[in-house]
């Protein structure tokens, strides 16, 4: 297939290629941090994940109406007043529906599977209800589109830029949060010994409603962000929701390096398996690749070492 | 409402001369309908239908709950519009229209049950309905065992032809083939990439395409390839076109993948207006830009057989009446459209048989031709399908088509066309 190709071409064909494998990484790392949040750290199987980063979207909708309407000027930044909106809404919609739901359910994880299930068609009929079946376009200011040129042959796409820088931020603030602050100790005691930690003088319930906000808010940062590169639509959260649970898992539910070392592979594979078979081929070997690992390493790529 | 000019004029056969000529003595009041009492229901309806002295029942069958509820409202809404309209001008043989709408939830099994439902438990005259094909794939047998008549508006893949079924959308030759010789005679494209979303309408499609490309226009197909539904990530793809350097993309990606595949196309700086590569689709319509957003697609073009944009009378108030009903920012693409013609054709055809029943309106339903409709004059093929016209449209920024091209004659609908398979 490469055949009158000159080396240049190839060339920067092929760093484009591995650009579009990063920022496919970077999609991975941030649909699937706040799920494992949740999952890693709570065990809570969240299947409205995607309902919650679509309110981020649906929020990024609404913060650039009004930007239009009544701060043209501003338009160009509306997007970060946007997500932190996209975080406040998913983080507190997250923190009620713990408060009214998933709370009773903490000893039987399978039923919060159902719950959350549940949850999310409630919530895909909630945007149809307000926002109507259709799907929203949600206009991006004109800098944040477009690429920009390295050499003559090399071009990067910005809001893959955009993406990637994101993905490292919000990161590093989990990182800090869960590993440099109290909150972070809390949680990490909560997730190893649950009755342990309450005895020492740690509000668990608490700590659960805290870490399920946050897993949610960050979910929605995700979905201001993926205004860039998919659709907002009521159901549009469903196209996540399957590489997500598959990055979590793989990774190793209750480890967030895990998370993103299995983000990292199998986005690297899936970028490099599509360019040289056709998508649905590279999609079928990802899977059959994720598969069998799990059936060898049911724990995941990394797993936290816990006491039974 | 200036009505008068939108009632569509079924072919005439000698039982609609008499009862046209009866109607207008009798009525001052009721333009050109007709009158219940002259067609008396026990002559019109001898199949246990659901059609009394003064009313008829019609079902409509579409998604208004799940993933297909995106694309399947605007059917809806076109639907009730057009019996609405019909209402208005005294209803189908002097009976008002009374519609029963059944969600199918975007699942197929549902479709089939409530399509069941509609013919055994409400015996429907008619069902406007579905719109994917599995959909309707799911309803065929339900309609076919209960001797149902279905109205369906989508442009499909074609290899159909169901006894129980008028294809109101364009099959895929129809929509396919005009596209590509007009991309090929006016822009001179030779190499072509096919890409679509991986299920059968696109495969088919890409299928016809790849051989009218390689056999009729002696072009050359450098990729094709397909990705699955949902996906949202195009960058590999794009760098794939890049390195093959198409004349032309050649995309039918459909759902929230359409959103995903424009915006990163955009973003990695392959400009459309540039037209180099040139793109050109069969799956993106008015209503699937609001969601993609006008300044993302600008310069791409479309093949369809009509776009909002479409200057004639009937389209002028087709769209006004739509925008008063349904509200100013509502935009209408081709398959809205297909679906609007849906009750006009039963009508007409109900009329010419002078009689609701199924087997008769199959009967007298081909040549059936609608003189009032939005994309211009349609006829029904004796295939079930209809003869229109094939356009090409040119994207605007504020996510309108600009038409381009329409084919001087209507196409012809050839649902199994040989030597494309």
């Amino acid at each position: 297939m490469f055949s009158g190709y000159s080396m240049s071409e190839l060339g920067a064909i092929f760093a484009m290629q591995g650009f579009a494998g990063l920022i496919l990484f970077s999609v991975f790392v941030l649909m699937a941090l706040g799920l494992a949040i949740i999952f890693g750290q709570m065990g809570v199987i969240n299947m409205a994940h995607g309902e919650f980063m679509i309110l981020g979207a649906y929020v990024t909708y609404l913060v650039s109406n009004l930007f239009a309407a009544y701060a043209p000027g501003l338009f160009g930044a509306y997007f970060f007043v946007a997500m932190i909106l996209a975080f406040c809404a998913s983080g507190l919609l997250g923190m009620a529906m713990e408060w009214a739901i998933i709370r009773h359910l903490y000893k039987r994880p399978l039923d919060t599977l159902l719950a959350t299930w549940g949850l999310s068609l409630i919530l895909q009929q909630t945007y149809r209800s307000v926002f109507g079946a259709r799907e929203v376009g949600v206009t991006i200011p004109d800098w944040m589109m477009g690429s920009l040129p390295v050499t003559d042959l090399i071009e990067v796409p910005i809001n893959g830029l955009f993406v990637m820088v994101l993905a490292l931020a919000i990161s590093a603030a989990v990182y800090i949060m869960m590993f440099r602050s109290g909150w972070g100790r809390q949680v990490r005691a909560v997730t190893q010994n649950r009755t342990m930690a309450g005895a020492v003088g740690i509000d668990t319930e608490r700590t659960d409603r805290l870490t399920f906000g946050i897993g949610c808010g960050v979910a929605g940062i995700a979905g201001a962000a993926f205004t860039m590169i998919g659709s907002t639509g009521p159901t549009s959260g469903q196209a996540y929701i399957v590489d997500t649970f598959l990055v979590v898992v793989f990774g190793g539910a209750a480890s967030l390096l895990g998370t993103i070392a299995s983000a990292f592979s199998i986005s690297q594979a899936q970028s490099i398996l599509e360019f040289f078979l056709s998508g649905s081929m590279a999609k079928v070997i990802t899977l059959l690749a994720v598969v069998g690992i799990l059936m060898l390493r049911p724990q995941g790529l990394f797993a936290m070492k816990l006491r039974k | 409402m200036a009505d008068d000019k939108k009632v569509p004029h079924p072919t005439i056969s000698r039982r609609a001369i008499l009862a046209g000529g009866v109607a207008m003595s009798a009525s001052l009041f009721l333009p050109k309908g007709l009158r219940a009492q002259d067609f008396p229901t026990d002559q019109v309806n001898t199949t246990g239908l659901a059609v009394t002295d003064d009313t008829v029942q019609v079902g409509i069958l579409h998604s208004i709950t799940g993933t297909m509820a995106i694309s399947e409202t605007g059917s809806v809404q076109a639907e009730k519009l057009a019996i609405e309209q019909i209402n208005a001008q005294g209803g189908v043989l002097g009976r008002k229209i009374e519609t029963i709408q059944e969600d199918g939830a975007s699942d197929w099994p549902t479709f089939a049950e409530k399509a069941r439902k509609l013919l055994v438990n409400d015996k429907v005259a008619s069902v406007m309905g579905c719109w994917t094909s599995a959909s309707r794939k799911a309803v065929l047998p339900v309609f076919e065992q209960n001797n149902g008549f279905l109205y369906y508006p989508t442009f499909y893949e074609g290899l159909e032809e169901s006894p129980n079924v008028i294809y109101t959308g364009q099959e895929a030759t129809q929509q396919i083939i005009a596209g590509l010789d007009w991309v090929a005679r006016e822009k001179g494209a030779k190499s072509f990439y096919l890409l679509g979303s991986d299920y059968i309408w696109p495969r088919t499609s890409n299928k016809i395409a790849r051989k009218h490309i390689e056999d009729k226009l002696g072009g050359s197909v450098v990729g094709e390839e397909y990705y699955p539904l949902g996906h949202t990530q195009f960058n590999s793809v794009i760098n794939k076109i890049r390195l093959k350097k198409p004349d032309v993309i050649y995309a039918i990606v459909v759902g929230g993948s359409n959103v995903a595949f424009y915006k990163q196309l955009k973003a990695a700086g392959i400009d459309m207006t540039e037209e180099s590569p040139l793109l050109l689709t069969i799956s993106v319509t008015e209503d699937e830009i609001r969601g993609i957003g006008g300044e993302n697609i600008e310069g791409a073009y479309a093949c369809m057989k009509y776009f909002q944009s479409i200057e004639n009378e009937n389209n002028q108030e087709f769209v006004a009446a739509f925008k008063d009903a349904y509200g100013d920012d509502m935009v209408i693409g081709d398959v809205t459209q297909a679906a609007y013609l849906g009750p006009w054709l039963w009508k007409a055809a109900v009329e010419a048989a002078g009689s609701f029943d199924v087997d008769k309106v199959r009967e007298a339903s081909p040549g059936i031709e609608l003189t009032s409709a939005p994309e211009g004059y349609v006829k029904i093929h004796k295939n079930h399908h209809l003869w229109s016209k094939t356009r090409v449209g040119h994207a605007k920024a504020d996510g309108q088509y600009e038409v381009v091209f329409e084919t001087d004659d209507l196409v012809e609908p050839n649902p199994f066309p040989e030597g494309y398979q």
